[in-house]
């Protein structure tokens, strides 16, 4: 695992976007959108190039100061981590560019909108740091970064309702986090290290270990927002600036689940037990049913796509229990499945981050016009705004999983290894799941067909803002297109791809 | 009680602290006890910590827990001191002290 | 790969491009826009035929890409889909013009005609995909561009008929995913025609494969209208009159009832099939619904309604004549997918000019217009005729058939339905043939509300509806005829119960 090639990427990656936001902090509000700006420009390019390396090289590590682990600090940019940077790069790109023309073309802002730009930049920082790191300490300190950033930008609002959410929402993080040092603590003390590809090879079944785990897990599932522990969500995703809710709900849950899979997939197999996959399978059933439901239920837009959020997490919830082998299987029969459930996983993660970004875009760019995200709002939308309509029909379809979507893929990969792994029973939560979606998908679709009263306010909006939305919305469809080429990439390097039996832990067929 | 090293009764203390201060966050109501609560939390984390640098016998405390300590105090400090801005802010303008109101 | 390998895409994209285009236009380009629609109508056409002859000339056609892993998309062409492209191919033609002329002057018809092009691109998808993946794309897309057809008007009533609409398709679309992801991890991507790759699995995965094909029976049969799955097609009535015309005619519902063909045909195969006997109960389902929407179709007086119930009567027939084994109820089957088509489209235009040129929604209303319209009332006849069964008309084509193929199979009980479907067809049609030309009309004057005086109703209007009048007779009349629509059919059922 670590016989990837030593590079400078994996350090620029963190480095690049902290460094920017310490210096967006010395402007004063116009040059601090204009460095941040350039900051996020600069974190895309060094994104897409850190990629192109690894790509290139199959996978890059780094060792801070030189140093090497157990007593240095080591980045591992491989293939899941690259994917998932990706996402977060061509996320960050396009809602930056919205942030600076949204920004911009506000005039009653608060005083502190502009500080946008340095909690984001460290937000994107933490969100690399937690995707690169390869110890559970480093991960601690991502976490928090990333915690305590997303819920200052949750805050920028400065309005009571965001206040109250943000407040909520910090509690949740910092408890969470606690839980996660505490298995972090157990895991130390056991093993005597932090370093995951060595705990990999120390860790060995038995009540620390499961305490560990069940600590780590529920404490990441809170900051995931993964039912039963989502009830922060909404309030505090709905609340906020556009682009704001775009960021929180698009990448910084998925930070977590990224660890959470990790920690699962290499680090606690020992432990883990086919009803323990199947426990936190049911809470991802329900997420996806009751989050739909709760969605369809709601009378601001802005709600909707926030519980839509705490189910369309809960299809990834359902990906643990397709991972964890039943008693008897064998690893080379389980090939069949667990290649799709990665998938499922990794393509559920990226096209619900783009379709969900474009949602909440879209819902700003409707606020800007009509002035609030009631019902009404939505009225005669095709002829108002064409592209609106079409960014959120787009990354609705995304999101219901009708074909040929990201979405589509991605359930199809999930339904597929349900069926594979004769764990059939997932199948009902999974159709629900998609019926809901399209529920509230359409009833939005339905009220933007619908012809307007000539009240409805229409203020202009920038271009920029639709097209940002439209860019998104277009990525969450089309990212079906190169699943071949990233699926291949991902499968050359584990985790990807292996089989959680347990007792022995994550197994590559 | 000879069985009883040092380390497992700070151990011991910490789980104690950490379940208390779990309770509390679910339990309390006004923001600054749910606050308190969490660094009740914390505080019983970082007991762990440190004990477990002393528990492989070494001739010198393990200096790694110390350090993750450290940082682990820097960060919990501030994210208190903006839970506690927070709080102080909506209830200035709000009157609010705790989450009743909200939905 | 050959000029001629990438027929079967153009087909698609001759409606696909101009369908994009027009949404890039301006609403005030109507002349361009009527140029892109018809011009694409036309090239599809031309197209269709062109991969038509060369298919009768021994050409082969498949274009296939890897969309992803799992999912390749893949064109195909056999003579069944091409039966139902051309099908698609033609009545697009007519139903454009229709509803150039239907929809002149009303606001938004760069969406409509934008979303109208897309829903015949998906179903000539449908009509060439080659395997089950294609399909299933094609059959949700389907959906997703009819939806914004049917709540067009964006009324009150429109909108909720799209809900139901909505509510019904998206259903069956959700459960035929989960077939159709089941069938693959068993069978792998199935194309279509291999029925060997189902019959081999067979022997292991008997009650499997039994639950997916009812698993995929429900998925189709929602768009087929059977019952109790039609409760959608009469809600949708409100839609305006060509959108009626394509979700009754060419594109919906027959998409439903070719993936019921398709998936007894050619997936499952129908020896395998009926050895099962899975067909039994399609057979008795498809019954009860030609009974009950013939039923319902009496006592409504809206006259699209009434339509709607005789379309979801008259499709299972097809459903019917699929679910009885032989080669001549599987003539009947397939040759009414057209016939069923050519009618069905020729009443929904009548009524749209009725509606559109004085204002008649009601039976009731309809004393006398044969004289104030004539030629849209001589075609609703000839049509009515036809879905009663009387010959020449092409409806009386398909009952012979479907009947023959009943007593072969040793059904008889199928005949006793048809002929009483057929009573029924007659006791909802002809009094509103017998209204309109031999009642008095009512003492109220009434005005034409569009159309030049010096004929009966836009010309645009009148044309579409008299040109499928006549392919209803020329189908029955010429049945025997070497390139009828009943020899193409006849040789696909032959084909199909080849040793």
């Amino acid at each position: 695992m670590t016989d990837f090639p030593t590079s400078i990427w994996p350090a620029l990656l963190v480095a690049v976007p902290i460094t920017f936001a310490l210096g967006t902090v010395f402007f004063a509000a116009a040059g601090r959108m204009w460095s941040g700006l350039a900051g996020s420009v600069a974190t895309t390019l060094v994104s897409a190039l850190a990629i192109a390396a690894a790509v290139r090289e199959g996978g890059l590590i780094h060792h801070l100061g030189g140093w090497e682990p157990p007593l240095g600090i080591l980045l591992r940019l491989d293939p899941l981590a690259a994917v998932f940077i990706g996402m977060t790069a061509l996320t960050g790109i396009a809602v930056s560019f919205y942030a600076a023309s949204y920004l911009r073309s506000q005039d009653d802002l608060p005083r502190g909108a502009s500080l946008f730009w340095p909690l984001w930049l460290m937000l994107w920082a933490g969100l690399n740091g937690m995707f690169l790191s390869n110890d559970l300490f480093n991960l601690f300190v991502a976490i928090e970064v990333v915690g305590i950033s997303a819920v200052g930008l949750a805050v920028l609002s400065g309005k009571p309702p965001a206040l109250m959410a943000g407040l909520r929402y910090l509690l949740v993080a910092i408890t969470g986090s606690m839980s996660y040092l505490f298995g972090v603590a157990l895991l130390f003390g056991a093993y005597g290290t932090l370093d995951l590809t060595l705990l990999s090879a120390a860790v060995e079944p038995g009540a620390t270990t499961v305490f560990a785990l069940v600590l780590m897990t529920l404490g990441l599932m809170a900051k995931s927002a993964f039912f039963p522990l989502h009830f922060w969500l909404p309030p505090a995703h709905g609340s906020e600036l556009p682009p704001v809710s775009a960021l929180l709900s698009a990448l910084v849950v998925k930070g977590s689940f990224y660890i959470l899979l990790r920690l699962w997939a290499e680090v606690f197999g020992v432990s883990l037990t086919f009803a323990a996959g199947q426990l936190i399978g049911v809470c991802g059933a329900a997420a996806v049913i009751w989050g739909s439901w709760q969605a369809l239920n709601q009378d601001r837009l802005k709600l909707i796509i926030a519980h839509s959020s705490v189910a369309q997490l809960g299809y990834l919830l359902m990906v643990f229990p397709l991972l964890i082998l039943a008693p008897g299987t064998a690893v080379a029969v389980a090939s069949d499945w667990t290649s799709s459930a990665w998938t499922a996983a990794v393509y559920q993660t990226l096209s619900h981050a783009f379709a969900k970004s474009s949602l909440f875009l879209a819902a700003g760019v409707i606020v800007i016009a009509a002035g609030h995200d009631c019902r009404e709002s939505l009225l005669d939308l095709v002829a108002r705004r064409p592209m609106t309509a079409f960014a959120i029909g787009l990354a609705g379809i995304s999101l219901t999983g009708l074909p040929p979507s990201g979405g589509f893929f991605a359930k199809w990969m999930l339904l597929k290894a349900a069926i594979a792994s004769g764990q059939w029973w997932w199948a009902p939560a999974v159709l629900a799941g998609s019926f809901l979606t399209a529920g509230y998908v359409f009833m939005i679709l339905r009220l933007a067909f619908a012809p307007g009263n000539s009240d409805t306010e229409n203020r202009p909006v920038p271009r920029g803002l639709e097209s940002a939305a439209l860019l998104l919305a277009v990525a969450s469809f089309f990212i079906i297109v190169p699943a071949e080429a990233v699926i291949s990439f991902l499968e050359s390097s584990a985790p990807f791809g292996s089989a959680i039996v347990p007792g022995e832990g994550g197994v590559l067929p | 009680m000879n069985a009883m090293e040092t380390y497992q009764i700070y151990l011991t203390a910490s789980a104690v602290l950490f379940t208390t201060g779990l309770a509390g966050v679910f339990m309390a109501r006004h923001f600054f006890r749910r606050i308190v609560a969490t660094k009740i939390m914390g505080a019983g984390v970082f007991l762990s910590l440190v004990s477990f640098a002393e528990r492989d016998a070494l001739e010198f405390a393990d200096p790694v827990p110390h350090a993750m300590v450290i940082t682990g105090i820097v960060v919990a400090v501030s994210a208190a001191a903006f839970a506690l801005a927070l709080a102080r802010r909506i209830h200035q303008l709000t009157g609010e002290h705790d989450f009743t109101t909200d939905s | 790969m050959t000029l001629q390998q990438w027929l079967p895409l153009l087909i698609l994209i001759s409606s696909l491009v101009p369908g994009c285009i027009i949404f890039l236009l301006r609403e005030e380009q109507v002349a361009l826009r009527t140029v892109l629609n018809l011009g694409g109508a036309v090239a599809k056409v031309v197209l269709v035929a062109w991969v038509f002859l060369a298919y009768r000339a021994g050409e082969t056609f498949a274009f296939d890409f890897a969309l992803a892993p799992d999912l390749t998309f893949s064109l195909r062409v056999d003579q069944l889909g091409l039966f139902f492209a051309g099908l698609s191919a033609v009545l697009w033609l007519v139903t454009t013009v229709y509803a150039i002329g239907y929809l002149e002057g009303a606001p938004h018809r760069r969406r409509f005609f934008g979303f109208f092009s897309m829903c015949v691109t998906a179903s000539t998808g449908i009509a060439l995909s080659g395997n089950v993946v294609t399909f299933f794309v094609f059959y949700e897309f389907l959906t997703l561009a009819t939806y914004p057809l049917v709540v067009h008007r964006g009324t009150e009533k429109a909108v909720n008929a799209g809900r139901t609409y909505l509510w019904y398709t998206i259903g069956g679309g959700s459960v035929l995913f989960v077939a159709v992801v089941g069938l693959f991890v068993i069978a792998g991507p199935v194309y279509f025609g291999d029925t060997h790759v189902i019959a081999g699995l067979m022997e292991e995965n008997r009650t499997m494969m039994t639950v997916l094909f009812f698993l995929m029976l429900a998925g189709v049969g929602v768009k087929a209208a059977i019952f109790p799955l039609h409760g959608w097609l009469p809600v949708s009535m409100v839609a305006p009159a060509p959108v009626s015309a394509l979700l009754h005619a060419v594109a919906v519902v027959k998409a439903g009832a070719f993936g019921i063909v398709r998936l007894v045909y050619d997936v499952y195969g129908v020896e395998l099939a009926s050895s099962m006997s899975l067909l039994t109960p399609l057979a008795v389902l498809a019954a009860f619904t030609i009974i009950y929407g013939s039923v319902r179709a009496l006592f409504q007086d809206d006259i699209k309604k009434r339509l709607a119930f005789s379309t979801v009567s008259q499709l299972s027939y097809i459903a019917l004549g699929v679910a009885v084994p032989g080669v001549l109820s599987s003539t009947g089957a397939i040759v009414h997918l057209v016939h069923q088509g050519i009618m069905k489209i020729t009443m929904f235009f009548a009524a749209g000019n009725i509606a559109e040129t004085y204002g008649f929604h009601k039976v009731s209303q309809l004393n006398g217009i044969g004289r104030r319209m004539p030629w849209t009332m001589a075609s609703f006849t000839v049509a009515a005729f036809g879905m009663i069964g009387l010959p020449p008309v092409a409806g009386f084509v398909s009952k012979w058939y479907l009947s023959l193929g009943a007593f072969d199979a040793g059904s008889p009980w199928v005949v006793v339905v048809l002929l009483v479907s057929s009573g029924l067809n007659a006791a909802y049609f002809l009094p509103i043939v017998y209204r309109a030309w031999f009642c008095e009309p009512d003492g109220a004057e009434v005005h034409k509300l569009c159309g030049p005086a010096n004929l009966e109703t836009r010309a645009f209007l009148l044309a579409p509806v008299v040109i499928t009048a006549g392919f209803s007779l020329a189908a029955g009349i010429f049945a025997a005829a070497p390139n009828s629509p009943l020899t193409f059919a006849r040789q696909i059922a032959e084909r199909l119960y080849l040793p």
